[in-house]
C-alpha cells in the first residue's frame, strides 16, 4: 500500500540453460501486487522452467528476481528463507507428503515458521481446509483422496501462512471442467480477500479468459515472450498469429 | 510513521460496561508474531454480552480470524450475544468461516480398545499369509506354464538381474564369508586347544561352511542387497502406475517382473554360496596358518577327512531354496507396497526382515528333514 510503484514480482534478463540448451533467454516482466498474473505457452515452451527459476527451485544463469523490491536470486539464506516464508506454491499434483494427514500437511509450515500453540495450529490448519472446501477430511491421508482434492488440500497449504505471492504450476490440469471453474473462483477470492498476488502457469484457455488480469506468453523457438497484455488485447486483430492460434485453438490462417 | 507501528505488537483490550464486555483489536496481527488469543483475555468473565472492535489494527491475516472466530465460538457455546457490526466486513465473513469449520470439523479419535486392536491385528495376518499364499501360488503356476512351455520368460532381463545380485554381490560376499571363516577359527581353537587338537579346527570349519555358513551368510547378504532393491524398485513402479500399465495390457506382473528375478536368485545363490564356502575355508586356513601353525597342506588334508560331497550338496540345496525366499518376498512386498513415499521404504524393511525370518525358519526345517534323511 506504502509504496504502489514497486512490483510483487520483477524477473530482469533471465537465463536459464539445461547443459548447453538455451530453455530462456532474456526474460523480463513486472508483476503488481494483487494481480493475477499468466505465463502461458504450448508444451516445452519454458512455463514451469520460468516458474522454478522464480520460486528459486533452479538457479538462474543469468538475471535476477526480486520480490517487493527485494532481490532473491543472489540472496544469503536468512533473507531467502524470510521471503520463502511470504510465497506459497501449489505444485501441479499437488505434492502432498503421504505420511502426513492433510491437516498435519497444512500444519507443517504453521508449526516451522510460527510460535502459535499447537490446537490453534489445528484450528487454523481446519479453517484453511474449510477455505479451500474440504470440511471432514482432516484427518485423511492424501492417497484417500481424488486428484481435485489433492490440489485444493495442496492450496490450503500453500496458504497456510498467509502468503502475498501465491504461485500455480498447472491448477486445472487433470480437473474436470466443474472442478476447474471451482478452481478458479477458488483463485479469485483469496485474491480478492487478502490482496494475494497470483502467478499462474497454464494452458487452460478457459482460465485465461476468465481470471487472468495480465498474460504473459512464451514461444519454445523464441525461448523467451512473445506477447504480453490483457487476454482480450492479445486476441485483437492484427495481433500475433501464434497466440491467436493458442488462444483460439485455431489455426492462424483460419482466424 | 510505518516502522513504530511494525513494532508494537497485537494487543486485544478488554474494558467491562455494565454487563457488555467491549474488546478492542490493535496493532499488527501476523502468524509469524504474538497474537492473543480469547480464551486468556476472557477466563473467568461472565459478561451478558460481548462487542468486538478492530480501528486500530494496522495488519491482519488469518492469526486474528483464528482469534475472532474462536470469540464467536465462545460467545455461541456459552449463549452470549457477540456484535461484530463495528469489524469490517471481509473480517466478519471470514471470521464465520472460522468457527463453521470448527464445528463441522472431522477430527476424532482413532484408538480402539485392546480386544478390538487384537482381533484387527490377527485378522490382518490372517489376510497376509492368504496373500503370501495367493503368490506363492501364482508363481507357482506360472513356473509350471515355463516348464511347460507355454508361457516364455524374458531371458534378458533374467540375465541382467543375474549380474547385479550374483556377480555384483561377489565383494560383499568375499569379505563377510572370509571374516566368518576367521572368527570360527578363533572361537574353535579356544576350545580345541585344551585337548591339544588344533588341527580339527579345519573338520570344524570345513562342515560348519559347507553346510550352514557358506549358505546362510549368503542368503543374509542378499536379503539386504538383492531383497530390498526388489522391494523398492517394484514398490517405486506400482506407485508409478508402471504394474497397472502391465495388468491392462494383458501381462502379468508375475510372469514380467517376479519370475525373471526369482529365477535369477536361485540360480545365482547356490553358486555365491560355493563362493563363499571356499572364501570361509580360505579364512580359517590363514587364521591356522598364522596363528596355530598349521600348514595349509596339513590344514586342506585334515578338512578332506570329514568334509564329503553329501555336505557340499545340503548347503547347495539350502542356497537354492533360501535364493527364492528372498526373490519371493522381495517381489511380493514391493507387489503390495502402498503406493506412496512410506509405502516403498515400509515395502524395502518388510523384504528384509520377512526373508531374514523365513531363511532362519527354513533352515530349521532343513536341519530337521537332513537329520532324519541321514544326510
Amino acid at each position: 500500500m506504502i509504496h504502489d510503484a514497486t512490483p510483487a514480482i520483477e524477473v530482469k534478463g533471465l537465463e536459464c540453460h539445461f547443459d548447453d540448451r538455451a530453455v530462456l533467454e532474456d526474460v523480463s516482466f513486472r508483476v503488481s501486487p494483487g494481480e493475477i498474473f499468466f505465463i502461458i505457452g504450448g508444451s516445452g515452451c519454458g512455463k514451469t522452467t520460468l516458474l522454478r527459476n522464480m520460486v528459486g527451485l533452479i538457479r538462474p544463469g543469468k538475471g535476477e528476481v526480486r520480490f517487493n523490491g527485494r532481490p532473491f536470486t543472489d540472496a544469503d539464506t536468512a533473507n531467502r528463507r524470510s521471503m520463502l516464508k511470504t510465497f506459497g506454491m501449489l505444485f501441479q499434483s499437488g505434492a502432498l507428503w503421504t505420511s502426513l494427514t492433510l491437516s498435519q500437511n497444512v500444519a507443517l509450515p504453521l508449526e516451522e515458521y510460527t510460535k502459535l500453540p499447537a490446537d490453534e495450529i489445528r484450528n487454523i490448519a481446519t479453517f484453511k481446509l474449510a477455505q479451500v472446501g474440504l470440511t471432514g477430511f482432516e484427518e485423511h491421508y492424501p492417497s484417500e483422496l481424488s486428484g481435485g482434492m489433492r490440489k485444493r488440500a495442496g492450496l490450503a497449504r500453500a496458504l497456510a501462512l498467509d502468503p502475498s505471492i501465491v504461485f500455480f504450476d498447472e491448477p486445472s490440469a487433470g480437473l474436470d471442467p466443474v472442478t476447474a471453474r471451482q478452481m478458479d473462483d477458488l483463485i479469485v477470492q483469496i485474491r480478492d480477500t487478502f490482496g494475494t498476488t497470483i502467478v499462474i502457469v497454464s494452458h487452460d484457455v478457459e482460465s485465461i479468459f476468465g481470471i487472468a488480469d495480465r498474460v504473459i506468453m512464451l514461444d519454445r523457438e523464441k525461448h523467451g515472450i512473445i506477447a504480453e497484455g490483457k487476454p482480450a488485447e492479445l486476441v485483437a486483430p492484427g495481433g500475433d498469429p501464434r497466440v491467436l492460434e493458442f488462444l483460439t485453438r485455431r489455426p492462424a490462417r483460419a482466424v | 510513521m510505518p516502522a513504530s507501528l511494525e513494532s508494537t505488537s497485537a494487543r486485544a483490550t478488554s474494558r467491562t460496561e455494565g454487563t457488555l464486555l467491549d474488546v478492542a483489536l490493535e496493532g499488527p496481527w501476523r502468524l509469524d508474531g504474538e497474537t492473543p488469543r480469547w480464551t486468556e483475555l476472557v477466563s473467568g468473565a461472565r459478561p451478558a454480552s460481548v462487542r468486538i472492535s478492530a480501528d486500530r489494527v494496522s495488519h491482519w491475516d488469518t492469526s486474528l480470524v483464528a482469534f475472532l472466530g474462536e470469540a464467536q465460538r465462545w460467545c455461541t457455546d456459552s449463549g452470549v450475544p457477540c456484535d461484530t457490526s463495528r469489524l469490517p466486513q471481509k473480517m466478519r465473513v471470514l471470521s464465520r468461516q472460522f468457527e463453521s469449520a470448527l464445528r463441522t470439523c472431522g477430527h476424532d479419535d482413532h484408538s480402539q480398545s485392546l480386544v478390538v486392536e487384537v482381533g484387527l491385528s490377527t485378522r490382518y495376518f490372517g489376510r497376509q499369509m492368504r496373500k503370501f499364499l495367493g503368490f506363492v501360488g501364482e508363481c507357482w503356476i506360472d513356473t509350471v506354464r515355463l516348464v511347460t512351455g507355454k508361457a516364455g520368460l524374458r531371458w534378458p532381463d533374467c540375465l541382467a538381474e543375474m549380474q547385479r545380485c550374483g556377480a555384483m554381490a561377489l565383494p560383499i560376499v568375499s569379505l563377510i564369508s572370509f571374516l566368518v571363516g576367521v572368527t570360527l577359527a578363533y572361537s574353535g581353537s579356544i576350545v580345541l586347544k585344551r585337548f591339544g587338537g588344533e588341527i580339527w579346527v579345519a573338520d570344524l570349519i570345513g562342515v560348519a561352511m559347507t553346510r550352514e555358513m557358506g549358505a546362510l551368510m549368503a542368503a543374509v547378504v542378499l536379503s539386504g542387497r538383492t531383497g530390498a532393491a526388489f522391494a523398492a524398485e517394484i514398490g517405486s513402479m506400482k506407485a508409478n502406475e508402471e504394474i497397472d500399465a502391465l495388468s491392462t495390457l494383458g501381462i502379468s506382473p508375475i510372469r514380467f517382473l517376479v519370475m525373471p528375478r526369482v529365477l535369477a536368485l536361485g540360480l545365482m545363490m547356490p553358486l555365491l554360496a560355493m563362493y563363499a564356502n571356499c572364501l570361509g575355508i580360505l579364512g580359517g586356513m590363514a587364521v591356522s596358518y598364522l596363528t596355530l601353525d598349521i600348514p595349509p597342506a596339513a590344514y586342506w588334508v585334515e578338512m578332506l577327512t570329514i568334509v564329503t560331497v553329501q555336505d557340499v550338496a545340503v548347503g547347495l540345496i539350502k542356497a537354492v531354496v533360501f535364493g527364492i525366499i528372498v526373490g519371493i518376498t522381495g517381489c511380493l512386498r514391493g507387489l503390495e507396497a502402498e503406493r506412496n513415499a512410506s509405502g516403498v521404504g515400509n515395502a524395502a524393511t518388510s523384504a528384509v526382515v520377512t526373508a531374514i525370518l523365513l531363511i532362519i525358519v527354513a533352515d530349521a526345517i532343513f536341519a530337521i528333514l537332513f537329520n532324519a534323511i541321514g544326510l
